[in-house]
């Protein structure tokens, strides 16, 4: 890797100034930024280190909402008592994520900020409707996640938490990639009083997506049987060596049915 | 009751203490005074011409001490081919060079273009950027089929890309070719054997050092065979007389053959290291392993088996494409060959066998030995094909096997294909993995899968492989350019612990336990008195190292019969210290007695008169203790067994479950019960990775699709169930003194065909009936898919 400046703030004040300098770049967990680091693939100036910042970290359930500070590590949210008692299906996708190692340095935050197409996070806030909380306003999901990699962040904005609505019923089916363990697809369905989201990560080539058809569907009737007949068209859907266009959005059927079954 | 020490007992692996407390000593680890980073500016395409190459910004950025091309190389030679085949016509395989750095073009992905040496590792990586290199990129020869129309060449004086066209048993071609004809049936299959990346623990490094006083070199790096290096590198690369260079191999994490070859970088740093005058260190990143390691596998194969009326095995005959990869690997041209067509007779008595390997160039990396090499390819066409064949005939396919077997009164055995087996029971093998696997049960298993909306599946395999390479008059004859032999120098020490040096190699397969254990139970001594040391070109007999499952059958022997050596001396000075006739004293359990007598010795006792020869028959008898012995084994050996696999595949995602996983072995003799289940449990997670998992993917353009662990899928321990392991069967290789055959590889060739067969079972009701590996989720899903369609 390149040499940097590693600065590790207290305050968000101070993380937001030390993110304005020039190809300064803000680190959390680290799992996909530092990687790139060492394949030399990126050049920051300095690292801003997020997770010393008291804020950011830690877990609150209150009111129907599931607030998780950005900072907070995947490991705490599948372990955590309190999200499992009100929120299960999210204790179970933080638990799958990676590895022991992954989840027990990467962070929900980092997570939601790479945006990588095939996080299994995204996959959760969309579907949920999540607020995506920065050191500056708040983000409905529905707006946030723009494609690929891509996010409605600004310059140096930082993902103090993120806030979840709790679902009458939700499930999290995640159809592995062989080698990365990423999701190949993954689906999370939430019902809700107002209706069902459905939310796919891992397939489109946009990154992760809601399935209106889907949603408009279980909203009727939440029932795998309502998903008869029902399928995402294959273009536009991610071909790799792990699986093609047409594979993807036969998993995408295949995964929410799985889904919606295990939600219950 | 198991036995508590010595041959037969579970001993624990001592060498785990060093490697679980991180106390292991790897090349990486090494730090020599003064000593510069290496880093190797490598071609980032598959193929072109050098345009531009224009070192010297980098050259002048800070820390760089000098920078070295091709051409600062001239006077070097290039990386030499261990076996020479030879073609069907009589002609001897094109052999072009392989330069340290690139000269004049780059030929895959990966390529070495020029070397950096700095004063650190982020000062070279540096300069690497600077330097000014432009190729003019030629069309990628990636497809085998593709690359014989000779469109593009690899090397410009290689036609068609061919390095040989063989034939074997070539006096059989127009019998064989008649029996397919004339048969009441023939199975005919295509199939990939898929191309796979080692990845060892540790990835390749290397230390080279000059002491200009003494004009002596060493060389650090991660070998199976330091002396083979040292042979290779200086005789044929830098001309430097084998007392002038000492060849290192610490500990090494895992090989897997990867670490078998001599590599270019161990050239350039033993070279550079007089060049500038201060050792140089160069580490290979996980990234460079992928791009720089020999890879293995990756043949196309065409394979029919003709059955007569009474479904009799008449003929066998294979075509293969044999992707060598851009240059010659030490090895490489003897995997399709002699370790791949003098194994298509299996474990079975078919009397008509040809086969034709076309070995090819192409623009990836050098492809070469990988766990098995060779024998997993056979095995995985004849274990297929014999599969399929039960299912065209409608045939149970464990029957259709034991029908053919070479039964247990027919050895030895000669094959049609050079070989022969001297020892087996396949039969038995079966059976036994059979009632393991619970066969009777399956129809049961299956209802209740299938109840789940879920295809189960069961299938086997047998196999037979040649381990313990190899007699060296018969490998001279089939083109080896060495010895397969093994040496091993026994010295007792003055007070009676001993010191074993051995040319075998451990790099992870136990053998200071393992080879404690069969001193300590020839001595009748404790094994903690027993010290094993490897790996030092300076402290061992000349050796060829570790593969092919030989260690323990060829260097365990050489072992054996130094210690035989030290029994024999070891009496005469007892009977002198006894004032006994020779001929009259036994030994047992570290006792020297006089048969007939309580007179007795303790085995301290003679050690010590040995180098204390103050009463010693100094006339007819030297001092000391200590023999050295080169073993050169008389045939191969033979492992063989039966492996049993059940899946459950989910025909929704077509994911593969591997349910039930059965090997049953039949290994000779067990030296240690405990490392040999380890052996089989790697074997076996190898073996089911490649069915299931790993692919090394190159694109259109040569480039390396599956070049990290986010795109080649390494098994890990929760994709498989426990494996049910069994080595009671036995049947003792005749031909060794210890009776053992090898275990080492047997895990990765006998599984792939198990599990693929166990799938195409499961899929079997919808149609399909071949799928080639990996059996990835996609690709069973589109299998499905097409069947239906």
């Amino acid at each position: 890797m390149y040499a940097f400046d590693y600065l590790k703030p207290s305050t968000l004040d101070d993380a937001a100034a030390a993110l304005a300098r020039e190809d300064a770049q803000a680190i959390s967990g680290g799992q996909t930024l530092i990687p790139t680091l060492k394949a030399r693939l990126a050049q920051p100036s300095a690292l801003v280190d997020l997770t010393g910042i008291a804020e950011m970290r830690g877990i609150a359930v209150a009111d129907g909402t599931v607030t998780i500070g950005g900072a907070t590590c995947h490991a705490a949210v599948a372990g955590s008592a309190e999200i499992r008692a009100a929120f299960p299906a999210l204790c179970d996708l933080a638990g799958r994520i990676g590895d022991p190692q992954v989840r027990n340095r990467g962070t929900i935050g980092g997570s939601v900020a790479n945006n990588d197409p095939s996080a299994c996070y995204p996959a959760a806030v969309l579907g949920t409707g999540a607020t995506v909380v920065t050191n500056s306003r708040e983000i409905p999901a529905d707006e946030y996640f723009q494609g690929m990699f891509t996010t409605a962040l600004e310059e140096g904005e930082i993902v103090t938490a993120l806030r979840f609505p709790v679902p009458q019923k939700a499930a999290y089916a995640k159809f592995v990639q062989p080698a990365s363990r990423f999701a190949l697809t993954g689906v999370f369905v939430a019902k809700y009083s107002g209706g069902v989201r459905v939310a796919v990560t891992g397939a489109s080539e946009k990154g992760v997506f809601r399935w209106a058809e889907a949603e408009a569907a279980l909203s009727t009737e939440f029932s795998e049987g309502s998903l008869a007949g029902l399928s995402v068209p294959a273009d536009g859907m991610i071909g790799d060596i792990h699986g093609s266009p047409d594979y993807r959005a036969h998993l995408v059927g295949v995964m929410t049915r799985r889904a919606v079954a295990a939600a219950g | 009751m198991p036995k508590d020490h010595g041959i037969g007992a579970s001993s624990k692996r001592r060498e785990d203490i060093r490697f679980l407390t991180g106390k292991g000593q790897y090349t990486d680890d090494i730090n020599r005074p003064g000593q510069l980073y290496c880093h190797f500016l490598r071609s980032d395409v598959a193929h072109g011409r050098i345009a531009k190459l224009d070192t010297a910004a980098a050259a002048a950025m800070p820390g760089v001490v000098a920078i070295h091309t091709a051409q600062d190389l001239a006077a070097v030679g290039g990386v030499p081919c261990g076996w020479q085949v030879t073609d069907k016509n009589g002609e001897a395989m094109k052999e072009p060079k392989h330069p340290i750095l690139a000269e004049g073009k780059v030929r895959h992905v990966g390529d070495p273009v020029a070397a950096i040496l700095a004063e650190s590792l982020e000062q070279a990586q540096d300069a690497a950027e600077a330097i000014e290199l432009e190729i003019e990129e030629l069309p990628a020869v990636v497809d085998m089929k593709a690359a014989l129309s000779g469109e593009s060449l690899v090397h410009d004086d290689v036609p068609g890309n061919l390095c040989f066209d063989w034939e074997f048993v070539q006096e059989n071609k127009d019998a064989v070719a008649e029996a397919i004809a004339g048969a009441a049936h023939v199975t005919r299959l295509e199939l990939v054997n898929n191309r796979l990346v080692a990845n060892p623990m540790e990835p390749r490094a290397a230390i080279g050092e000059y002491d200009a006083a003494r004009d002596e070199h060493t060389l650090w790096t991660t070998s199976q065979n330091p002396h083979v290096i040292r042979l290779l590198m200086g005789a044929f690369v830098l001309s430097i007389p084998e007392h002038k260079l000492r060849v290192v191999a610490p500990d090494v994490g895992g090989g897997f053959g990867s670490k078998i070859y001599h590599y270019a970088e161990e050239a350039y740093v033993t070279w550079a290291a007089k060049a500038v005058g201060r050792p140089v260190k160069w580490t290979a990143s996980r990234s460079e392993a992928f791009l720089s390691d020999a890879q293995g596998r990756d043949h196309v194969t065409t394979i029919e088996l003709a059955l007569d009326a009474e479904h009799n095995f008449v003929a066998l005959r294979c075509h293969t494409l044999a992707n060598m990869g851009a240059y010659l690997s030490t090895f490489a041209p003897c995997i399709p060959t002699w370790l791949h067509g003098t194994l298509l007779a299996g474990n079975y008595r078919t009397p008509l066998i040809f086969t034709n390997v076309q070995a090819i160039f192409t623009n990836t990396v050098p492809v070469d030995a990988y766990r098995g090499a060779g024998r997993p390819e056979a095995t995985f066409q004849l274990e297929r094909v014999i599969d399929k064949a039960a299912r065209e005939l409608g045939l149970d396919p464990a029957e259709l096997r034991r029908k053919n077997f070479i039964p247990p009164d027919a050895f030895p055995y000669q094959t049609p294909v050079a070989v022969q087996y001297d020892t087996g029971n396949y039969g038995a093998t079966l059976d036994k993995a059979l009632e393991m696997a619970d066969a009777a049960g399956f129809a049961a298993r299956k209802a209740e899968s299938a109840a789940r909306g879920k295809l189960r599946g069961f299938g086997l395999a047998s196999y037979i492989e040649a381990c313990g390479i190899a007699p060296s008059s018969l490998v001279g004859a089939l083109g080896a350019r060495a010895g397969l032999y093994e040496a091993a120098t026994v010295r007792v020490n003055p007070t009676g612990s001993i010191s074993v040096f051995t040319g075998s190699h451990s790099h992870g397969q136990g053998h200071e336990t393992t080879f404690a254990q069969v001193v300590a139970d020839m001595l009748g001594c404790d094994e903690g008195q027993v010290d094993i040391v490897h790996g030092d070109t300076n402290r061992v007999p000349f050796g060829m190292g570790t593969y092919g499952s030989r260690s323990l059958a060829v260097g365990g022997s050489a072992i054996v019969k130094s210690v035989e050596k030290i029994v024999a001396k070891a009496k005469k000075i007892a009977a002198h210290l006894l004032e006994a006739a020779e001929g009259d004293i036994q030994f047992a359990d570290g006792q020297f007695t006089v048969a007939g007598t309580d007179n007795a010795l303790g085995w301290g006792d003679v050690c010590l008169a040995a180098y204390v020869p103050h009463k010693y028959p100094i006339e007819e008898l030297e001092p000391g203790l200590e023999e050295t012995s080169f073993y050169d084994p008389a045939n191969f050996t033979y492992p063989a067994g039966a492996y049993v696999c059940e899946v459950e595949v989910d025909p929704e995602t077509g994911r593969v479950e591997v349910q039930n996983f059965v090997a049953a072995d039949d290994f000779g003799n067990v030296v240690n019960p405990m490392i040999v289940e380890g052996q089989v449990h790697g074997g076996l997670a190898q073996g089911l990775g490649q069915a299931l998992l790993e692919n090394a993917v190159y694109d259109a353009e040569g480039q390396l699709a599956s070049a990290s662990y986010m795109d080649y899928a390494m098994p890990r321990a929760a994709d498989f169930p426990s494996f049910a392991v069994d080595h009671s069967c036995v049947t003792p290789c005749t031909h060794n003194p210890l009776g053992v055959k090898g275990c080492g590889e047997a895990g990765a060739i006998g599984s792939p065909p198990a599990l693929v067969n166990a799938v195409i079972d499961a899929l079997s009701e919808h149609g399909v009936s071949h799928i080639d590996m990996p059996l990835t989720p996609t690709r069973v899903w589109e299998a499905i898919q097409a069947a239906k369609a």
